[in-house]
């Protein structure tokens, strides 16, 4: 059984386009242990939501792109598998939540029958009514009142709230290993946010399920996360424990962050003044937080 | 303007869509100098050479009074285009602006207009030009007039759909704040902004306009003979199936090459313009 | 009341207010041609007493407003008037030849769902490979010519050069059929003569295909559209991060919400078919309605023309109707709309 559940070394991500290359991820490296739960920080355009999609190979079908280095979930070589195994683990052993929950659904089916199917990845011979009993079971635990009634409305009907919570008991519905949240909440308003946040982390607590969680609001961050990767243009520019991370920021382009003033609507890092030279100043490790060797 | 151009350019079905269009209209233009027996587009007998399969010096072979069949096919193009060309010309400034007022104006006059539009929508196109050429004598101005009477509504319905959503955008309303004038919003602001979805859509009618009114001719509601119609002449030559195939299968192609490069330009157009439907 | 059935029921006066609109349009039109509609009824050695006689029966010398009113009264009694071509009252005409077309317009409309959307489906997944180019090339031809020349090159085809197929009519001469519907499938099968049907689903398959053409490249090319912008869309996203297999998403969970925006417009393509039943019947000699409709505008027999014109506009606008209650059927968020009003 092997120490890390996800395990990133030196990926790096180019588009070939009319101009040539051009290189989006210049060599991430980051790990995360079972049940721990790891942050991703970044503006838009760093880089982060690629890094996740590459985790679970969907970045993978785009002819145009050019993906080099190691991604190892649970020991496993992803690049290495065949295309069957490596399908297989989505929805199984890792799976996604998004940034708009009512978007994510689709919007001619409704919630039970497509939580049937999530079920289906997991238990592929299950009878509906299984499927119907576990979906309810799923949405009780994530403090949704009415489960019977939520399994057969269309996602235009719940509210955000509601349909952020439908996504989370889907996601953890076949026990995952690895849960990526890319940028949850950052559709809901603000308290809204702050409970679905607060019940992810009770439900990762009990599944012990591994979060790698993509944001670019600080202050999610520091709740929510173990650690922290900043990730700045495509590199990794400081990596710590989110406590030590936040009281003593090291890496010029860290201090900026948290110096930053926020917008007035609240959460989310402002625009960050581009190209210091300090920002690409070489990596900020925390003592005790490097990557683990080869 | 230009970088569309040099876009459409660029691609190769939209590069074969120009040529055959360049092709079409060229020919039209320069028919009296292209085609090898200008004469036979009006009414020439030469029975010594009638019903001759392609060959020289009749590549298209000759129709049953002996006119060369290409000849007459590059002729009809010309029509077809005088023909589309005014149609357009017509049917499209009405039903723009029946659009834009019904689509900003709201209230009766959106409900008279759209039922108006409805009506002539509901009743399917070619029986609604083919009706009107039956009570009309069958002329060429007649056909134009069908044409236009049947597709004014289909411009009235997109830029209507068009103008409701734009009616809400900023712009729109900086204008009326500022207090221009109703006319002002509709004409220098909304409509703007509506004509790439009209230009796209007036290059793939140039296409269908010749379709239909091929079609119309094909009936016998077209133009009459001697003038050369690309409908009637595929109608004549239908009677002579197989023996004469080339009496229908020329015109016919004539016709498909003429519609299919209008096609792939407009198709092009949509998506470098991105206009929908 | 149920929400569908208070759409149904809006949609349908809706369309009877455009079917009034309709009716009028076609008898301005009918009632003001050049020259007199009686005399070219009864001919040029028609006495000038008979002109009159006959003017006076059709109301002709009365205002357009109360002519039209005679009409729409003689309209709600079921009566057309008689055809001027065949002697036969107006409805006669109209209940023989209409079935026909109706049989091809169906056959024709199945075609260019079954084969249209499969062929829309597959291009958007397998899009920007050779597959996705050789349809997308296919599809634009068909769309590009009308349906007489697309009739008559099938016919050269496949029923003179390669014989396979019969070149006209709807069923052999040598076979009789018992006419219960009208519609020769249904009334083959009726009677259990399969030989009958195989022979008259042969007839119908070539002049089917012919009008089927254009509205198959138009349904696929549309399907092909929409499942390519609803492939950007969130929720397929996350379909493909739980791996749902391609197949199936393609299949069900990218095609059903590409289906909304579709359906409008395939809607009226299929009713643009009763137009363009015209031109596929004069080449394939076929007795339907739009055969009678050319001859009796030919002939500017007034009253077949509005009739004709009048049944078939009333069966687009019936098209169009069904189509809004599919597209409320597979669009929730219309049939909850409703519900929450």
């Amino acid at each position: 059984m092997s120490e890390t559940t996800l395990r990133i070394r030196d990926l790096r991500l180019g588009f070939m386009g009319y101009t040539g290359l051009v290189e989006v991820l210049h060599g991430i490296s980051l790990h995360i242990r079972p049940g721990e739960r790891v942050a991703l920080v970044g503006e838009s355009g760093s880089g982060k939501s690629v890094t996740a999609r590459i985790v679970l190979g969907l970045l993978q079908s785009l002819r145009s792109a050019q993906i080099s280095g190691l991604v190892e979930f649970e020991g496993r070589d992803l690049e290495r598998l065949p295309d069957h195994e490596r399908h297989a683990l989505r929805g199984t052993r890792m799976s996604m939540i998004f940034q708009d929950p009512t978007s994510s659904l689709n919007p001619v089916y409704p919630i039970g029958t497509q939580f049937q199917e999530v079920l289906r990845r997991g238990a592929p011979g299950i009878s509906a009514d299984e499927a119907r009993s576990l979906a309810a079971t799923a949405l009780r635990g994530v403090a949704i009142p009415e489960p019977e009634r939520v399994l057969e409305s269309y996602p235009f009907q719940l509210s955000g709230g509601m349909n952020q919570r439908v996504m989370i008991a889907m996601a953890l519905a076949n026990e995952p290993s690895l849960l990526i949240a890319d940028e949850p909440g950052t559709a809901l308003d603000v308290t809204v946010q702050a409970q679905t946040l607060r019940l992810m982390r009770e439900l990762v607590e009990k599944h012990r399920t591994a979060v790698l969680f993509i944001s670019h609001n600080l202050g999610v961050v520091r709740e929510f996360a173990d650690r922290v990767y900043v990730i700045y243009k495509g590199r990794i520019v400081e990596q710590g424990s989110a406590s030590a991370l936040f009281a003593e920021p090291r890496h010029p382009y860290t201090r900026a962050l948290m110096s930053a003033v926020p917008r007035i609507t609240g959460g989310g890092i402002p625009e960050i003044e581009d190209a210091s030279a300090d920002y690409f100043a070489p990596i900020e490790v925390h003592e005790g937080f490097a990557e683990p060797a080869a | 303007m230009r970088r569309t151009f040099y876009i459409l350019l660029r691609n190769p079905l939209s590069l074969l869509g120009l040529v055959l269009i360049a092709a079409v209209v060229l020919s039209a233009i320069l028919a009296d100098f292209v085609t090898p027996f200008p004469s036979h587009a009006g009414a020439v007998v030469d029975f010594a050479h009638f019903n001759q399969p392609p060959g020289w010096p009749y590549i298209m072979g000759t129709d049953l009074v002996g006119r060369d069949l290409f000849t007459r096919i590059i002729y009809a193009y010309r029509i077809s285009l005088i023909l589309g060309v005014v149609v357009l010309a017509i049917a499209v400034p009405i039903g723009v602006t029946i659009g834009l007022f019904a689509g900003y104006l709201g209230g009766w006059v959106e409900y008279l207009l759209m039922r108006l539009t409805d009506v002539f929508l509901s009743i399917p196109p070619l029986v609604l030009a083919m009706s009107m050429m039956g009570v009309l004598e069958p002329t060429l101005t007649n056909g134009m007039i069908a044409v236009t009477a049947m597709w004014w509504p289909w411009y009235t319905r997109l830029v209507y759909n068009l103008t409701r959503s734009e009616k809400e955008e900023g712009y729109v309303l900086a204008a009326e704040v500022i207090g221009a004038s109703k006319l002002h919003v509709i004409f220098r602001e909304i409509l703007p902004n509506c004509v790439p979805s009209i230009l796209t859509k007036m290059t793939l009618d140039l296409g269908f306009v010749i379709l239909i009114a091929s079609s119309l001719s094909f009936l016998g509601l077209g133009v009459q003979p001697p003038t050369p119609d690309l409908g009637s002449m595929v109608a004549d030559g239908a009677k002579y199936l197989p023996d004469s195939w080339w009496l229908t299968v020329f015109p016919g192609l004539a016709i498909l090459v003429a519609v299919f490069g209008f096609n792939l330009v407009g198709d092009a157009l949509r998506e470098i313009l991105g206009a929908d439907q | 009341m149920l929400p569908v059935v208070r759409l149904l029921a809006k949609r349908l006066g809706t369309s009877l207010i455009v079917l009034v609109g309709v009716s009028m349009l076609i008898f301005a039109i009918a009632r003001v041609i050049p020259g007199d509609p009686a005399r070219i009824a009864l001919g040029p050695n028609a006495s000038a007493e008979q002109v009159t006689a006959l003017r006076e029966k059709l109301h002709l010398d009365r205002p357009i407003v109360v002519q039209y009113g005679y009409f729409i009264s003689d309209l709600a009694r079921g009566d057309l008037g008689v055809s001027l071509y065949t002697n036969r009252p107006v409805t006669t005409d109209i209940a023989q030849f209409l079935p026909a077309t109706l049989e091809l317009i169906f056959v024709s409309g199945a075609m260019m769902v079954l084969l249209g959307l499969p062929l829309g489906v597959v291009s958007a997944r397998y899009r920007d490979t050779w597959i996705d180019n050789a349809i997308r090339l296919v599809t634009l031809l068909g769309v590009s010519a009308p349906a007489f020349v697309w009739a008559v090159i099938l016919m050269l085809l496949f029923a003179f050069f390669l014989p396979i197929f019969p070149i006209a009519g709807r069923i052999s001469d040598t076979i009789t059929v018992v006419p219960v519907t009208g519609f020769l499938l249904v009334d083959t099968l009726l009677a259990g003569n399969f030989r009958a049907f195989g022979n008259a689903f042969w007839h119908i398959l070539l002049p089917a295909f012919a009008l089927a053409l254009s509205g198959i490249g138009q349904a696929a090319r549309l399907t092909r559209a929409n499942m390519v912008e609803t492939y950007e869309r969130p929720y397929i996203e996350m379909a493909q991060s739980y791996g749902f297999p391609e197949r199936r998403i393609a299949a069900r969970y990218a095609f059903r919400p590409s289906m909304i925006p579709s359906l409008t417009i395939i809607g009226l393509d299929f009713a643009a078919m009763l137009g363009n039943a015209f031109l596929v019947e004069a080449v394939f000699a076929w007795p339907g309605l739009s055969r009678y409709g050319v001859a009796v505008i030919l002939r500017k027999d007034l009253n077949a023309i509005i009739g004709t014109v009048l049944v078939i506009s009333a069966m687009f606008l019936i098209v169009n109707v069904i189509v809004d209650l599919l597209i409320a059927f597979i669009n929730p968020r219309i049939r909850y709309s409703q519900r929450a009003a």
